[in-house]
């Protein structure tokens, strides 16, 4: 399958993401800049970490103007998968792919360490490698990472079973203390409504070799690649 | 006589108090007046005094810094450039440096610290390199003291808005807390970075003709005098050098960053160096001062951001995310498409010439000429006057006798774990990102980091250390333990040592004993250095941290860099499995001088900092590195502040797996405060299997070291026999929140 990933002026993990999937998973990869138009075949495209722009207005509210974003909505409009990690959810969220909003943490402090997730739903093309309550060890490191969304919406996630991971303790319980950044329902991860978009705040990329402490975050990765194989097959 | 260049500007005149007001002195004066044949003009006056500060010039300490040994067989570039340089095999390099930001972030924490950050990572990618990690060193004052929370607060939002945000991972640090640093704090960051052996570049201004180019953000207002302000001592007006503090944008040096490496990849530039310290000016003339050439500046061509500038006002603006580069000839527009995709100015502001001299023009008309050397080679050198403080003595007398031991030595060890100095520091660096750029193999918490080093086996160890009170009560010695302590962080996850870096904080330089106290810690370095085969290949002094006439303790830090051959032989300090055996190596003295424990449960600042036998450090690192090499151990620690307590309690419970009890027997015949809490040097806890304990007791013999069996891995409980015990749980909640429940 052929992965892009988008570089915006202040992005920081673009790198971590093509390297990550190139080396740890073998997989094939583009980087693409935010200022061209988004054009030539994709699977799938990676909105990555970082602060773009600076994240000086709020986050990732100036990103969802880079020319190549218009690219970005319409092909997932057309199905293809997007993955927006942290700074790439912000945008997701900023753009309307995704419902809600990334707000400040409630500790009003940047927060950089592993956290557990459950995996909340399977039925996705980002999850479907994984089993239902499957736990993973991956990093979150953002100061507005508190998921928020109004009671509608938030029945709608839950009503279409949109959220896909949450914070959890070593057990695998949302506890108010597995949450390190006060999000709503322990959401760390959602999908839309057509389940082809998905953003997290954790960032799998950093968790992809047990040398750097897990390789957790490559299920995901791995998840989506074996979720494009099957599709290829399909239609080959 | 001639005339003073910029008639035509107004300019004030240059009387006895403006130059007093730029804190130069009169015999400086005169030795300016001797250079030119003529009085300066204010221009010339605001750049003098900018390259003379102690900050740039390195006026007092150059004498003594030329004792310390720049030169090792992996050197690439020692001091003098923007970082030192190290080979590290394999066709790649590494590139690093650590430098203060103490008086700015004293009065604005937040900016001054993250521009501390800036500072110090443009330093690292102006050679070339890719920054790939950055370590900080951190002093507070007491932290009762009711403006500590407001600084700690700020400094580590600071370090972290500025580092998270440009990408660049913050993997370890250190942090203390002590009265002595309550009206001046240190801040010292240090940045590593890659390169390509055949990609390093140079601060250099040669090839007559070629053009100088200004990248980066425009020029403001901001950070005027600055390096001055480094320069003196504070007083009750501090508060009011705020607008002396530069304000940061991560944003544009991420920009900036990428473009320069983008540039770096193509063959079109000379030199480049980082706009810092004394902005335009020492970036200009000292790359001309290397270059042997001199260089000519049209001011009005800067790309400024504030409407009115004066020439004075833009030479010596240090507004941040700058650099100044020299061109090849005719590669000047393919420069400034590279930034011009980054969104970034590139322009052409002035050109190399032959005259050795510092030439800038306003509008066509010269308003500056000074020869380079003036203001790279003639600065003023002094040998100031250096005095054993006469209270010493008195300081390094410590009747152990007279202390009363605690009856209850579980009580005091729970008292010394909530102790700011030796509480986790894990509300600091959990504002930190660790992870970015997918290198970091350990992070903040262990004796040393480990960054993998990618497309090979290696890996590299950093560590920052320094303790100031071991320093205070003296220096030589403060000086040797610092340089040793390093080497050991080091040797206790693997890594051999390639280079260091140090920031040298100390008072005024006009004060005679605190001159002592420097000619001391360097003489101390300069000797650990040697025997432990450790090259300095950078460093930054700051000088004038003291206010009102009362200074910081003698505060070294030093940034120490090992290679690990294969990254993945790492080892960590946390215990990993029941059943494992414990073992000391090296020994405990009967000695308690200078301890945390002495500190914190009886208020004393006393005594002798602990002994050390440089040959027995040596061979306990080098019995470490053989035995992590062979893959028998499971763990090992440094002993540091707190001893042997609070090093086998970080063993336990300081690492991110589920925490272990432990238990050991001693039979040692000291006072049981001294066992538990003192801090003899060249000790490193280690934990094997059983069955690999023969091995470790042939290469202990082998380099002549004491070893010692104390103990075995397991259970829920801390046990000490027979001085103290807890259980383990108890023992993590206590030293978690130390730090936290103060800080919040």
């Amino acid at each position: 399958m052929r992965w892009g990933v988008i570089t915006f002026p202040g992005s920081c993990d673009d790198q971590d993401v093509v390297d990550s999937l190139k080396s740890d998973l073998g997989q094939k990869v583009k980087s693409l800049w935010h200022k061209d138009e988004l054009s030539g075949n994709f699977d799938c495209i990676v909105l990555p970490g970082g602060f773009s722009y600076g994240d000086y207005l709020r986050c990732g509210a100036m990103a969802r103007f880079s020319p190549i974003m218009r690219g970005v909505v319409r092909f997932a409009e057309r199905g293809g998968l997007v993955l927006g990690i942290c700074n790439g959810f912000q945008i997701l969220c900023e753009s309307g792919l995704l419902p809600g909003a990334l707000v400040r943490n409630a500790g009003l402090q940047f927060v950089c360490q592993p956290v557990h997730l459950r995996v909340e739903e399977t039925d996705t093309p980002f999850t479907g490698g994984m089993k239902k309550g499957h736990l993973l060890q991956i990093p979150v490191k953002h100061g507005e990472g508190c998921y928020f969304a109004d009671a509608p919406t938030l029945e709608r996630l839950q009503r279409n079973r949109q959220i896909l991971l949450r914070y959890v303790d070593a057990k695998g319980k949302p506890t108010a203390a597995a949450n390190p950044n006060g999000s709503l329902e322990n959401i760390a991860g959602i999908c839309n409504e057509r389940r082809n978009v998905f953003g997290l705040m954790p960032h799998p990329e950093d968790a992809c070799n047990t040398l750097l402490g897990s390789d957790d975050g490559a299920k995901i990765f791995a998840s989506i690649a074996a979720a494009m194989g099957e599709k290829a097959k399909q239609h080959g | 006589m001639a005339e003073a260049p910029g008639i035509k500007l107004l300019q004030p005149a240059v009387t006895p108090e403006l130059v007093a007001s730029h804190g130069i002195t009169e015999e400086e004066f005169q030795k300016i007046f001797d250079i030119l044949g003529r009085t300066p003009n204010f221009t010339e006056l605001g750049v003098f005094s900018v390259m003379w500060s102690e900050h740039c010039s390195y006026k007092s300490s150059r004498h003594y810094l030329k004792n310390l040994p720049t030169e090792g067989p992996y050197v690439l570039q020692g001091p003098g450039e923007n970082a030192g340089v190290v080979d590290i095999g394999g066709g790649l390099a590494v590139a690093f440096k650590m430098e203060s930001h103490n008086h700015p972030s004293f009065i604005e924490p937040y900016q001054g610290a993250a521009t501390g950050v800036g500072g110090i990572l443009r330093d690292i990618f102006t050679m070339g390199a890719r920054p790939i990690a950055s370590l900080n060193s951190l002093r507070f004052g007491s932290i009762d003291h009711p403006r500590t929370r407001y600084l700690v607060s700020g400094v580590v939002a600071g370090i972290g808005g500025y580092g998270n945000c440009i990408g660049v991972p913050t993997v370890g640090g250190e942090c203390y807390f002590d009265e002595c640093y309550n009206a001046n704090i240190v801040v010292n960051a240090f940045t590593l970075g890659i390169v390509k052996k055949k990609k390093i570049f140079t601060g250099i201004a040669k090839g007559v003709g070629n053009p100088v180019m200004y990248v980066g953000s425009k020029t403001g207002r901001d950070g005027i005098h600055g390096a001055t302000m480094a320069s003196e001592s504070f007083s009750e007006e501090k508060e009011q050098r705020r607008p002396t503090v530069q304000v940061g944008d991560p944003f544009t040096e991420k920009l900036l960053l990428e473009a320069c490496l983008e540039l770096f990849e193509q063959d079109y530039i000379v030199g480049i160096q980082d706009m810092g310290a004394a902005g335009l000016t020492s970036s200009s003339s000292e790359m001309a001062g290397r270059g042997g050439s001199g260089v000519e500046l049209d001011l009005s061509a800067v790309p400024m951001r504030e409407n009115g500038m004066t020439p004075y006002e833009i030479l010596l603006s240090e507004s941040q995310e700058r650099m100044l580069l020299v061109a090849k000839q005719g590669c000047e527009d393919k420069i400034k498409k590279i930034f011009d995709k980054w969104d970034l100015d590139a322009v052409v502001v002035g050109r190399v010439t032959d005259d050795q001299q510092f030439r800038a023009l306003w509008n066509g008309d010269e308003v500056a000429r000074i020869p380079i050397s003036a203001l790279t080679k003639e600065a003023p050198v002094y040998q100031r006057p250096v005095a054993r403080p006469t209270n010493q003595d008195q300081l390094q007398h410590l009747d152990v006798a007279a202390i009363d031991e605690p009856k209850d030595l579980t009580a005091a060890f729970k008292q010394l774990l909530t102790a700011p100095n030796i509480a986790s520091k894990e509300w600091i660096y959990r504002q930190y990102d660790q992870f970015v750029r997918t290198n970091t193999v350990v992070a903040s918490g262990a004796d040393a980091a480990v960054i993998r080093v990618k497309g090979t086996d290696k890996g590299l160890a950093l560590t920052v250390d320094g303790n100031s009170r071991y320093c205070y009560l003296d220096p030589y010695v403060g000086g040797v333990l610092a340089v040793a302590e390093a080497a050991r962080n080091l040797a206790c996850v693997g890594a051999r040592p390639v280079g260091l870096t140090d920031c040298l904080n100390f008072g005024s330089p006009e004060n005679p004993t605190v001159m002592w106290q420097f000619a001391e810690v360097i003489q101390g370095m300069r000797d650990g250095c040697v025997a432990l085969n450790v090259p300095v290949v950078s460093g930054n002094v700051s000088f004038y941290n003291e206010t009102d006439g009362v200074p910081i303790h003698p505060t070294p830090t030093i940034g120490m860099v090992g290679l690990l051959e294969k990254v993945a032989r790492v080892v960590t300090p946390w215990f990993k499995t029941a059943g494992d055996v414990v073992v000391m190596l090296g020994r405990t003295r009967d000695e308690l001088g200078g301890s945390e424990y002495l500190k914190s449960l009886h208020g004393l600042t006393r005594g002798t900092p602990p002994w050390i036998d440089l040959k027995l450090e040596r061979a306990v690192q080098s019995c470490c590195l053989e035995a992590i090499d062979h893959e028998i151990l499971c763990s090992a620690h440094d002993l540091a502040d707190g001893g042997l307590a609070v090093a086998l309690a970080e063993c336990c419970i300081g690492g991110p797996e589920k925490p272990l009890g432990v238990r050991i027997e001693t039979h040692e015949m000291i006072r049981g405060d001294a066992l538990l809490f003192n801090e003899s040097q060249s000790r490193i806890i280690v934990s094997l299997k059983e069955a690999n304990l023969d091995r470790l007791t042939e290469i202990a013999a082998r380099h002549h070291v004491p070893m010692q069996a104390i103990g075995t891995v397991g259970g829920t409980r801390f046990t000490i026999q027979p001085l103290l015990q807890m259980t383990v749980e108890e023992l993590k909640a206590i030293w978690s929140n130390g730090l936290t429940a103060r800080l919040k």
